[in-house]
């Protein structure tokens, strides 16, 4: 297992790919619009560049670029556990994408918020001992967060050695340093190589609370929420939809940089991860009706047109849509209609953010609801641009994307995987 | 009856430090707002605004009656706010209701407070430390009256706006807070929360024709140090019903379950690792060295 793993580790490589294409100016462009929207917040405040206010004072850059940020890089964590916990070495030329995407992920997440913050310079308040405040749900999230970040670039530190381990060429008089950085090279691989366990573990373990703790956030605001959203299991709702997109987003993040770097589509291997999809998404949205039943909050769905629209919604693209494609082997089959149906679970999950975060949140005292500004919506897509562009920039640096396509005939990876299916239980969760 | 209310109005109840610092002396201070006596002269904004270094017209503006034309909430540049409730049923009475931060005894404001920015005296008053605060205003999403108010307008040092109770006047100055030092026909009552309490229902009980029956604030939420008595129905004067229940009780109990010692993660951590370390074939995995 383990000589499998590192032979398909070994064949990662960097995309030879030209830098510049159309899509990149698009998404330079709207960077460049984001990061202007972002300077005009910094320099004029809260009240010019946003919609906030005394009765909503959190709007999309908490509910998009905080909270379904959180959930889409969800990716790394159950990958990881996919891979090194149930030993479904197999997909371990997911792994790396899926590291990248929540590494990045969670950069962006920690962007946004600063750019939220009042105070953002106070950032750092938290990591005081003296500023602990064990009872604040929003503490946690904060202390996960730090820890998970540091664990991701350590995860990916591998990748950064092993990269220039063997090739380092400092420019000019730097190079004297060469041999030095070699042996720094060399020993953090060794020391990261042993205690990689370790930290994959503590990724997973970071991930869980953290996941479920962004769904306590809102559990304390009773009076405020609207009791479609409002449940005390909110924190493990959140756990669980954040573990079922993890593999849809690893889906669509593998078919798009295909597409985008013109490579045959790991259409295969996608195949066989959504299976648990359907699995992990189907507990969902059964222990979701089931609390809505045992609630008996059901009739407050229906109990105004908005509230109607807002969970139809999220129900149709995050539950129905997704399950209903997913359970076809056509649809695991072809490449087109595998990303319709990943990005629909994908689409499902941050809607379900938005409901929670600011559809269900409606305060006692408001003269107008909350709708986004247009440098909140500008800085928001610029993240993402921005999220994308350097994802995109690293892959053609780092050996994270497998250096050989998968091949028209049953791939080696494939192959294997039939050849285990008869000695194996074919889902891990059944 | 009046003379009973007037009487010991006139003086501020026997507060004194000595009282709210020993320990487990009783629920700390409170404010007890009686709106029947409410006249709407709106001098404990004035006050308020002139005690707390915010920007404020002079007095003689303060009678300008036609800002009760809207209801007014609190901003980031007002801790407190007056509005008026015409009463159908005597439409020369109006009703006053002052309202300001309730200085709840379980303030969910504190316990959202991700660096305890946000803190409950032991003498009962909700203060706020601007120095802490990171301004994520999660403490804007938790509080159940929706009191704090946030400095939207500044773009580099905003503060998170809210009544303190004239926390630094009545402890180091030793003086009541301004607005109830202010207030004419003493409206306002500051003391010992559970003797205004006690007051509170001898008035109900010797004038049960002027009063509803209830001491809003003894129970809502978990109790505030905030009183109010009133001659109509609560729901009426936007002081909404509220359980018995503090609204952190939630929260605060998923968090110190699910981290009780530390136990959970930790145990989740040594299974994450045994799992890794057994159930594959035995050898080194993780990424590649």
């Amino acid at each position: 297992m383990s000589r499998h793993a590192s032979e398909s580790h070994e064949s990662c490589a960097p995309v030879k790919h030209p830098f510049f294409t159309p899509g990149v100016f698009v998404l330079l462009c709207l960077m460049g619009v984001g990061f202007v929207a972002a300077l005009y917040r910094l320099a004029f405040g809260l009240r010019a560049a946003t919609s906030l206010s005394d009765p909503y004072p959190w709007g999309i850059w908490i509910a998009i670029d905080v909270a379904s940020g959180v959930a889409l890089a969800a990716g790394g964590f159950t990958t990881a556990a996919l891979a090194h916990v149930f030993h479904r070495r197999e997909y371990e030329a997911l792994v790396r994408p899926a590291l990248l995407t929540a590494m990045l992920g969670y950069t962006f997440v920690v962007l946004g918020l600063i750019l939220d913050l009042g105070r953002y310079y106070n950032i750092w308040h938290p990591m005081l001992p003296w500023m602990w405040q064990g009872n604040s749900v929003l503490f946690e999230v904060a202390m996960c967060v730090m820890a998970y970040l540091n664990v991701l670039y350590l995860e990916f530190a591998p990748i950064v050695c092993e990269r220039f381990m063997g090739r380092v060429n400092l420019p000019g008089p730097l190079a004297a340093l060469n041999g030095v950085a070699e042996t720094v090279l060399r020993v953090a691989d060794a020391i990261l190589g042993r205690t990689m366990f370790l930290l994959i573990a503590a990724g997973i373990m970071l991930s869980c609370m953290h996941q479920s703790s962004l769904g306590a956030l809102l559990l304390i605001a009773p009076y405020k929420m609207n009791p479609v959203w409002y449940t005390p299991i909110l924190p493990l709702l959140f756990l669980l939809s954040a573990i079922s997109v993890g593999f849809p987003m690893v889906a669509v993040e593998s078919l798009w940089s295909s597409w985008a770097f013109k490579r045959r589509p790991e259409t295969k291997l996608l195949g066989l991860l959504v299976r648990y999809t359907v699995v992990l998404l189907g507990v969902y949205w059964i222990a979701k009706v089931c609390d809505l039943v045992i609630r008996e909050a059901y009739g407050a769905i229906f109990a105004d047109p908005g509230t109607t629209i807002a969970f139809g919604i999220e129900f149709l693209i995050g539950g129905l849509i997704p399950l209903a494609m997913l359970v076809s082997a056509r649809v695991r089959r072809t490449p087109r209609l595998l990303f319709v149906a990943c990005a629909s679970a994908v689409i499902g999950v941050a809607i379900n953010r938005v409901n929670v975060f600011l559809v269900a949140y409606s305060p006692l005292y408001a003269d107008k609801p909350y709708f986004p500004s247009l440098v909140e919506i500008a800085v928001t897509v610029g993240l993402m641009a921005g999220l994308v562009f350097v994802y995109r920039t690293i892959v053609l640096i780092f050996p994270v994307l497998p250096a050989h396509e998968p091949t028209n005939s049953p791939s080696r990876v494939a192959e294997e995987l039939i050849a285990q299916s008869g000695e194996r239980g074919r889902c891990v969760l059944s | 009856m009046k003379a009973l209310g007037a009487g010991v109005a006139g003086a501020m109840l026997p507060l004194g430090a000595d009282a709210s610092d020993a320990p487990g002396a009783a629920s700390g201070c409170g404010m007890l707002v009686d709106t029947t006596e409410c006249i709407g002269c709106r001098k404990c904004e004035f006050a308020c605004a002139r005690a707390n270094d915010l920007s404020h017209a002079p007095l003689e503006s303060y009678e300008d009656t036609s800002v009760f034309d809207t209801r007014r909430r609190m901003t980031a540049g007002a801790y407190t706010v007056v509005n008026r409730y015409p009463d159908a049923a005597n439409p020369e009475k109006p009703t006053f209701v002052k309202v300001n931060c309730m200085h709840c005894l379980k303030p969910a404001c504190a316990s959202a407070c991700i660096v305890g920015a946000l803190h409950r005296q032991e003498n009962g008053m909700v203060t706020y430390d601007a120095g802490k605060c990171l301004g994520c205003r999660y403490c804007m999403i938790a509080c159940p009256f929706q009191v704090p108010a946030y400095e939207y307008d500044n773009a580099l040092t905003p503060v998170v706006s809210k009544c303190s109770f004239c926390f630094d006047r009545v402890t180091s100055e030793n003086k009541p807070p301004a607005c109830a030092e202010m207030c004419p026909p003493n409206a306002l009552m500051f003391g010992e929360r559970n003797k205004l309490l006690q007051l509170a229902h001898e008035k109900i009980a010797t004038n049960p024709d002027r009063y509803v029956p209830h001491v809003y604030g003894e129970t809502e939420v978990g109790g505030t140090a905030w009183l109010y008595l009133a001659g109509r129905p609560f729901a009426d004067l936007d002081l909404r019903a509220f359980s018995g229940k503090p609204v952190p009780e939630l929260t605060e109990t998923i968090q110190h379950n699910v981290f009780k010692f530390g136990l959970p993660p930790v145990l989740l951590y040594g299974l994450l690792c045994t799992a890794m370390k057994t159930f594959g074939d035995g050898k080194q995995e993780g990424p590649p060295e």
